[in-house]
């Protein structure tokens, strides 16, 4: 029996060919900058293209505008598919990708004007954070309410990652956004000292936890074991490696604020939840990876699936070093140094990137009913891709280090032995390579897009009728 | 506790740690227990989309194993060190306690060199290069950022090279000046010269004395506007007081820039230098020792 009803694609075709548009803008953003800081003479004075200004738009066109044009396409696509249920409230669902997208343009506009707040990862000004605000209780309606419709009795583990990533993502927006407008464009955060410290490092490393990884394994749980045509795993697992990475996440915030003016026992807490994270972190790992027992030999044959699990391995790499950088003395050395860039790349684009790239794989081609173009060119984009992972992680480790080894040398006077120009001058080597690591990396994603392209070219978009749940136990 | 307003955050702080860190317990435990028989991996029963489904895969018990060695670990470590509300720890650890005992370490390595130093007059120091080589480093440490690397200053920090000295260049002066930090405060003399016009005067006038062409029906205006107005500082001269850190108007030299825009802008807005306070942060011994290299730098020509 069927209600000839079908899937909502409109809207994830929407945000699935913005993912890969964003997706190039905000990388080639991050090669300009990372040239920059090898050769600052590429800002040609002109102010609104230093380093400065466009970092904060790299930061936000490629998580917010990458990363979140990916997280809507593939939520929308997996809370209709596992729920047999068409998106509710279709409007809404319209309101969320076309004010997402003049969030993004928005930004794009303000911060090389040198507008913002000045809080990482929360720069944009007041009136576009009610825009955000919005948006996202748009999302939290559409997505709920699909999941109230379903046919299935049971929510489907994906959907538990998308549902807790977007309430908490809704929480953390509103409580580090709180600020006093002054003008139009100006606003200052409703607290001070030490105490915006901890809320804007409690919103920025749940920016990590909520919207970069609980949400991505929301689309991990769903494009894994899909495209492996395999099982989950563990749903035990699942269960308990859900419930503690969203608990314990929450808390780790003040490892970004060690030696600092924080409160010794706040400092303290931060640190053991983010070492209690290890292991629920990496259950996620363990269960996409293990998806693929029995079925292994896939990984020969399929370059997505390769791509997937690669995505996962450097998830489990960054979850892993995560938690030791969260160690006090380690962080002695490694604070403000390029090994915090390196562990977020190491995440950013080892994990978040190519977990979202493997599911564009998956997904673009069917919201057209085409097979993917080329499957050669997959492999060209998984190891340009890999090697520029590589290339970024390694060197940032080295650069990362060796500043903070040269910081704190000192020589038997008790002076400092290098001074800060003396690092600043080291890393130009490690910068050039980063530089090409970046560039190597972007050139995968416009093979990518180039394969997407002859994919869905003069294809139409289709409409898929929505099955009925094949009969449950 | 300093940390908190009342006892009550304390105890909220501990009870909600405590109850986390059991929760995890809990919550493995849950999970681990009432399986132990199925050793084969049966699924779960549900299916989605088609062919979704999930296995019922024990726990690894590797990966059983790391989450209660962090768990064990976080108890312990709230044990040592402070993180339950106000409870300090047994260690008694806190972060400005490490910060001090790695100062008295390093003061006790490195005092007896600083004290040796300090016994020798500033004088026979500039003769010492191994004294200068410390000094240097001291100064490319704490100084360079405002005084540059080559410790030719910039606009607004002044050259320690020459042989131009605001607040005087003999040793004893620089030692004060390390010691205690300059405060130089030149007024904003726009109204009280008249306007504009007042200011192209004076500022024709100072050219004069630093023997730069100038408009002589302004500089002999200006004259007499130094005269009320600025002598009491720079002196009839112009060759300014180093007990006021006001500059020689003679030289050439200008700290804020010599072209007329920049002096006049000197003259509308006045200029406030400041040299900030080593005496404290550094300590005597230290500052004893880059004296010497900055008194060294201007007898090098």
């Amino acid at each position: 029996m069927t209600n000839n009803e079908t899937y909502n694609y409109k809207v994830v075709r929407q945000f699935a060919i913005m993912t890969i548009v964003w997706g190039i803008v905000g990388m080639l953003v991050g090669v300009v900058i990372a040239a920059q800081l090898a050769w600052p003479a590429l800002n040609f004075d002109v102010p609104w293209l230093t380093f400065g200004r466009l970092r904060p738009l790299h930061t936000n066109a490629v998580i917010f505008a990458f990363g979140g044009c990916a997280l809507f396409a593939c939520s929308y696509y997996v809370v209709q598919h596992t729920c047999h249920a068409r998106l509710a409230f279709p409007a809404l669902a319209a309101f969320t990708f076309w004010g997402w997208q003049l969030v993004i343009v928005l930004a794009a506009i303000t911060l090389p004007l040198g507008i913002t707040t000045s809080k990482e990862y929360a720069e944009l000004e007041w009136p576009i954070d009610i825009l955000i605000t919005l948006v996202w209780v748009s999302y939290a309606l559409v997505f709920f309410t699909t999941i109230i419709k379903r046919k299935i009795p049971h929510i489907y583990v994906a959907n538990w990652f998308f549902g807790a990533f977007i309430v908490t993502v809704a929480i953390l927006h509103l409580f580090n956004s709180a600020a006093l407008p002054v003008s139009f464009l100006k606003s200052y955060s409703a607290y001070a000292g030490v105490q915006d410290a901890m809320v804007q490092w409690w919103y920025g490393h749940n920016a990590v936890g909520f919207f970069l990884t609980a949400g991505f394994l929301g689309i991990m749980y769903y494009f894994v074991p899909k495209q492996a045509g395999r099982p989950v795993y563990s749903y035990r697992l699942s269960v308990v490696h859900f419930w503690a990475l969203v608990f314990t996440y929450i808390w780790a915030g003040p490892h970004h604020l060690h030696y600092t003016a924080l409160p010794d026992w706040a400092q303290s807490l931060g640190m053991i939840m983010s070492l209690i994270l290890l292991a629920p972190s990496w259950g996620g790992m363990i269960n996409g990876i293990m998806t693929l027992s029995g079925a292994w030999h896939k990984l020969r044959t399929d370059p997505v699936l390769r791509l997937l699990i690669v995505s996962i391995s450097f998830y489990g790499m960054s979850t892993f070093e995560g938690p030791m950088m969260s160690i006090k003395t380690v962080n002695a050395l490694s604070h403000y140094t390029d090994w915090t860039i390196g562990h977020v790349h190491s995440g950013a684009l080892g994990w978040v990137a190519l977990v979202s790239m493997g599911a564009m794989y998956y997904l673009i081609p069917r919201l057209f009913g085409r097979e993917l173009y080329s499957l050669k060119l997959v492999e060209v984009h998984f190891w340009t891709a890999t090697i520029g992972i590589v290339l970024y992680i390694a060197s940032m480790w080295v650069a990362g280090i060796m500043q903070g080894l040269m910081w704190r040398a000192v020589n038997a006077d008790g002076t400092l032995t290098y001074s800060f120009v003396e690092s600043v001058q080291a890393m130009h080597p490690y910068y050039i390579v980063r530089t090409l690591g970046g560039a190597f990396f972007l050139l995968g994603a416009l093979v990518m897009a180039y394969n997407l392209w002859r994919s869905i070219a003069d294809a139409k978009p289709v409409e898929v009728e929505i099955p009925e749940p094949a009969s449950a136990h | 506790m300093a940390d908190f307003n009342s006892e009550f955050w304390h105890w909220y702080i501990a009870i909600i740690t405590v109850l986390s860190i059991l929760a995890c317990v809990w919550l493995v435990r849950w999970m681990t227990s009432g399986f132990e028989k199925t050793d084969e991996v049966e699924s779960t029963g549900h299916v989605w989309d088609g062919d979704l489904s999930e296995l019922n895969n024990p726990l690894p018990r590797w990966w059983l194993g790391l989450f209660y060695i962090t768990l064990a670990f976080g108890g312990f470590y709230l044990l040592l060190y402070p993180g339950l509300g106000s409870f300090e720890g047994f260690l008694k650890w806190t972060s400005t306690g490490q910060y001090e005992e790695e100062v008295t370490i390093m003061e006790a390595e490195v005092g007896p060199l600083f004290a040796k130093y300090q016994q020798t007059s500033i004088l026979e120091l500039v003769k010492d290069p191994d004294a200068l080589k410390v000094g240097e480093r001291l100064y490319l440490n704490y100084c360079s950022s405002c005084h540059g690397s080559d410790a030719r200053g910039a606009r607004g920090y002044p050259n320690l090279r020459d042989a131009d000295w605001q607040w005087g260049g003999d040793p004893a002066s620089i030692k004060t000046t390390l010691i205690n930090g300059r405060i130089a405060a030149m007024p904003a003399w726009e109204a009280a010269l008249g306007g504009q016009s007042g200011v192209d005067e004076v500022t024709q006038y100072l050219l004069r004395l630093s023997n730069r062409a100038t408009i002589d029906e302004l500089a002999d205006k200006g004259k007499a506007k130094y005269d009320i107005f600025c002598v009491a500082c720079h002196g009839p001269e112009g060759k300014g007081n180093p007990a006021l850190g006001a500059p020689n108007l003679t030289d050439d030299i200008w700290l804020y820039g010599g072209s007329i825009t920049r002096i006049s802008e000197s003259l509308i807005k006045g200029r406030n230098g400041q040299m900030p306070a080593y005496g404290e942060f550094l300590g005597e011994a230290k500052v004893h020792v880059l004296t010497a290299y900055v008194y060294g730098l201007s007898q090098e020509n």
